[in-house]
């Protein structure tokens, strides 16, 4: 026997349920412009392990092509940046942020002991831990720890999701998660879950944080949406996954919204087999979007405030396998994106194929150093308290 | 708030089980603490049956390979083509054991292995090595702590899983050696990393063979003394789980993480160091500790009741223990697993869940608040789950296939099937004006309650059978119904 989702729903007044918000909840009705020179950050992950070394390509190296006589990307074919070094062939867009001066390339990032399960190795992109320790909190759950205390808006920190990663969940603030700022709760029982808000007051600690949790979600969830229509982008965006995220994150950026840091994955770049269709196949996804975010920030001035980063849980071995594709490596690198990089092109060496480990290539940077630059010169922040530690900072912002 | 023998009743079968049946709700309050506990622990005394899952085609699969070295010989399309299949039956596997700590009548042995789940946490994708590690747990998760932990630490899934298999006499590799003592045993900062270093030593030469079964390759092991913990002497594998076992600080950690599970977030140290001491006395007999637990008065003072967040397991076991449901598709249990943050055999780590706050952000909060409404209405869902790569394997089409069959079933939704007459006939001596305040004591072990005023608005109220009905969902539908 079953029963219609109808029967259960009464029409209740939204506007008697809004008389009765707590006060921590009016905050969100008054309007706070966002301060000229707001900086943003965009985390681009790409889920999977992305080989970079088809991603920026070392066109005059004998033995990239030795090892990869099939997958090797020939100099003809890559996108040149120098002599040495080309890019994917489907990163069309990145090569003319290349030539604009507004990507900066980070090659041989990694961790020491580095861990082949994506999982663990994404655990520890996330956490920023150690790849011998166990974190329950996220770096940018972890910032929003140390930037929100006391704040009423949890919005500082999203993610385009329907599921929140670690890496926005901190100790005792997590970031937001949403696909579509229409849809960041499931409508059908809105007035009830309001309702009940209102009517809740009660001491019990534990109760009392799933009622705020709840309360800033539905909150936040009116705030997010309200901010996505003021004003809504109208520029075009590809009708991918990856270019309606970004078209969100625009209109969210061209907002008054507070949100320092935006969050979206890409995948899956696992690529045992067919790596090359798999990876033109994302890479144009990645490429044109990114085109049509940068071009709408430069239209609208922001460009200089937003730092558009990617990273992977670890690159691909040197060489391919037998499949087509290549295995779990280690070191990758990374693309840095902004109209105020203080270092452009390829910031450091490429990496070094003659000296590997067991096949793979030796890490050169941690990738908490970028963090730490991100965390201290980007967004203002105490990187030293958030990592757990001080990493030396780098140069690029 | 007033603490009713019902109260103390589903208190008890809520943190020593999956909550109350809707066949046992109704007489929940004619019984007392101590011979409910007794009733558990009877229910639980038998040996369980393992679960066997692994399909005909996994066996198959598994047939001429006899050893490792003829696992290194097979194709890479077979070796995918096994870890395909092993992924598969372990989703089997989780139904399986689900449907135990539903329907099954050992709730306390179900609810502990779950804990030693979490403890021992473990991931691999094999479904042999997985059984059997869960076999292990179950048989021995009221017996006796040295025995589980010897049975854990000699299975094919964890020396997997810590890299023991590479453990040997000219590379020692410390990761089992690190984790027995970190995780399993004492806790961090209770011993060296030259403790860690003559540990692993002592564990060189333990590996498994493809059958899952643990095998010693006395050429692999380092047969020198070793100096661990103060104590010197060649010891192997078997010596050093006896030496952890002596020290009393296992105990402690232990029974703090226990008590955390059973019974507070916030540790009572009086209390811990009580139950930890008899704890060791006991030689780690983990009914006994139980036992103490579980009938001792202060286990039913009010800061312990209702203060609690269910895990996700708990939390859809729990529903349908008491909203007896028939599904079309039991996968479509995992899909709110993923979604909410615990997976059974897909720990986030060797650290196993966090638990209490951590499994609440705004996406898992606000599913929880829908499930009553999506199972009951049979609403469809809308919600995508990562992509789990370390199952996927790079196989673009089977991942394809997994993105299609997720939307179909986002599409069409999960057909449910509630059995309404048992819940209908829970409240059968109940006076319609005391109907509500019946379900929501049932349903709710929080002091907190939802308004009654705000709560009659969203009921049904043309017949007694839909105001039931409609009330248990929306009861179920709140914040106060996360905790337990």
């Amino acid at each position: 026997m079953l029963i219609k989702r109808r029967e259960f729903i009464q029409v209740g007044s939204l506007a008697t349920a809004s008389l009765m918000l707590p006060k921590f909840l009016k905050a969100f009705e008054v309007p706070r412009l966002v301060p000229a020179g707001n900086k943003i950050v965009v985390v681009i992950q790409f889920s999977g392990g992305n080989d970079g070394l088809n991603t920026v390509i070392p066109v005059r190296n004998d033995i990239y092509y030795s090892s990869r006589p099939k997958l090797g990307i020939t100099k003809d074919n890559a996108l040149s940046l120098t002599d040495e070094v080309g890019l994917h062939p489907s990163l069309t867009g990145l090569k003319s942020l290349y030539d604009d001066g507004s990507l900066g390339i980070l090659n041989s990032v990694g961790y020491p002991n580095p861990d082949r399960s994506h999982f663990r190795s994404m655990d520890i992109w996330q956490t920023a831990a150690n790849s011998n320790e166990y974190l329950t909190s996220g770096w940018i759950g972890r910032y929003l720890d140390a930037q929100c205390i006391g704040c009423d808006k949890p919005t500082q920190a999203l993610e385009i999701d329907d599921i929140l990663s670690l890496a926005l969940k901190g100790q005792n603030k997590n970031g937001l998660a949403f696909k579509d700022p229409r849809k960041l709760y499931s409508s059908s029982n809105e007035n009830y879950f309001k309702e009940i808000n209102a009517g809740h007051h009660h001491e019990e600690e534990t109760v009392d944080y799933l009622y705020k949790t709840m309360s800033e979600t539905l909150s936040s969830a009116d705030y997010i949406y309200k901010q996505s229509k003021l004003h809504p982008t109208g520029s075009e965006y590809p009708k991918t996954g990856l270019g309606k995220s970004l078209k969100t994150i625009a209109s969210l950026i061209l907002s008054d919204i507070n949100t320092k840091v935006y969050y979206v994955s890409l995948g899956s770049f696992d690529t045992h087999v067919g790596q090359e269709n798999k990876q033109k196949q994302l890479f144009t996804e990645f490429s044109d979007a990114v085109s049509a975010f940068t071009a709408d920030m430069k239209t609208n001035n922001r460009f200089d405030d937003v730092l558009l980063f990617t990273f992977s849980e670890f690159g691909r071995r040197v060489s391919q396998n037998a499949s087509g594709g290549t295995d779990h490596g280690t070191a990758n690198n990374m693309f840095l994106i902004s109209g105020a990089l203080k270092q452009k092109g390829i910031i450091n060496a490429m990496p070094d194929l003659s000296d590997l480990q067991e096949g793979d290539l030796k890490y050169k940077m941690d990738f908490k150093n970028v963090y730490a630059t991100v965390l201290n010169k980007w967004l203002n922040a105490d990187d030293a308290s958030i990592l757990g530690k001080q990493y030396e900072l780098l140069n690029f912002i | 708030m007033i603490i009713t023998n019902r109260l103390k009743n589903q208190h008890l079968l809520w943190r020593a089980g999956f909550g109350p049946t809707a066949s046992d709700a109704p007489s929940l309050g004619n019984i007392s603490q101590k011979k409910m506990w007794e009733q558990l622990i009877k229910s639980s005394s038998k040996s369980p049956d393992k679960i066997n899952v692994a399909s005909n085609r996994f066996d198959g699969l598994m047939q001429g390979i006899k050893d490792i070295e003829k696992m290194k010989e097979l194709s890479k399309e077979d070796k995918k083509e096994l870890r395909r299949q092993s992924a598969d039956d372990l989703k089997n596997l989780n139904v399986s054991w689900m449907n135990e700590m539903i329907t099954g009548k050992d709730q306390l042995r179900e609810k502990m292995s779950l804990f030693w789940h979490g403890h021992f946490a473990c991931r691999v994708i094999n479904i042999y090595f997985q059984q059997e590690l869960l076999d292990v747990i179950r048989q021995n998760a009221l017996g006796n702590f040295g025995d589980l932990l010897k049975g854990v630490s000699k299975s094919a899934s964890m020396l997997q899983f810590l890299n023991n298999q590479q453990n040997k006499k000219q590379h020692p590799n410390e990761n089992f050696a690190r984790e027995v003592m970190e995780l399993f045993t004492m806790g961090r900062g209770n011993y060296t990393e030259e403790d860690v270093k003559e540990a692993a030593r002592a564990f060189t030469g333990w590996g498994f063979n493809l059958q899952g079964e643990f095998v010693f390759r006395e050429k692999q092991h380092d047969d020198g003394g070793k100096t661990f913990l103060g104590k010197t002497g060649n010891y192997n594998g078997d010596d050093i789980i006896d030496i952890l076992l002596e020290q009393s600080q296992t105990s402690v950690f232990i029974t703090k993480k226990l008590y955390r599970f059973l019974v507070n977030e916030d540790i009572d140290s009086t209390k811990v160091d009580w139950l930890a001491k008899r704890f060791h006395q006991s030689n780690y007999d983990i009914k006994k500790l139980l036992t103490d637990i579980f009938t001792a008065d202060w286990f039913y003072e009010e800061k312990n009741i209702g203060t609690q967040i269910k895990s996700p397991i708990v939390l859809l076991a729990g529903i349908r223990r008491i909203l007896p449901l028939q599904l079309s598709d039991d996968l479509s249990q995992l899909l709110f697993q993923k979604a909410l943050g615990q997976t059974l055999f897909y720990p986030p780590n060797v650290a196993g869940w966090p638990g209490g706050k951590n499994w609440i952000d705004s996406s898992t909060l606000m599913l929880r608040l829908r499930i009553p409404q999506i199972i009951a209405a049979n609403e469809t869902i809308n919600i995508q789950t990562k992509p789990d790569d370390d199952v996927m394997m790079g196989m673009s089409s089977e991942e394809r296939m997994a993105a299609k069959m997720n939307k179909d079933y986002a599409d069409k939704g999960v057909n449910v099937t509630v059995d309404w007459n048992s819940v209908i006939n829970m409240f059968d001596n109940v006076s319609r004006d005391q109907l509500l305040q019946q379900i929501s004591d049932t349903l709710l072990q929080s002091q907190s309650r939802v308004n009654t005023t705000v709560l009659e608005k969203y009921l049904k109220t043309d017949t007694r059978e839909n105001y039931i009905k409609s009330a248990m969902i929306n009861v179920m539908s709140t914040p106060e119904y996360q905790l337990c």
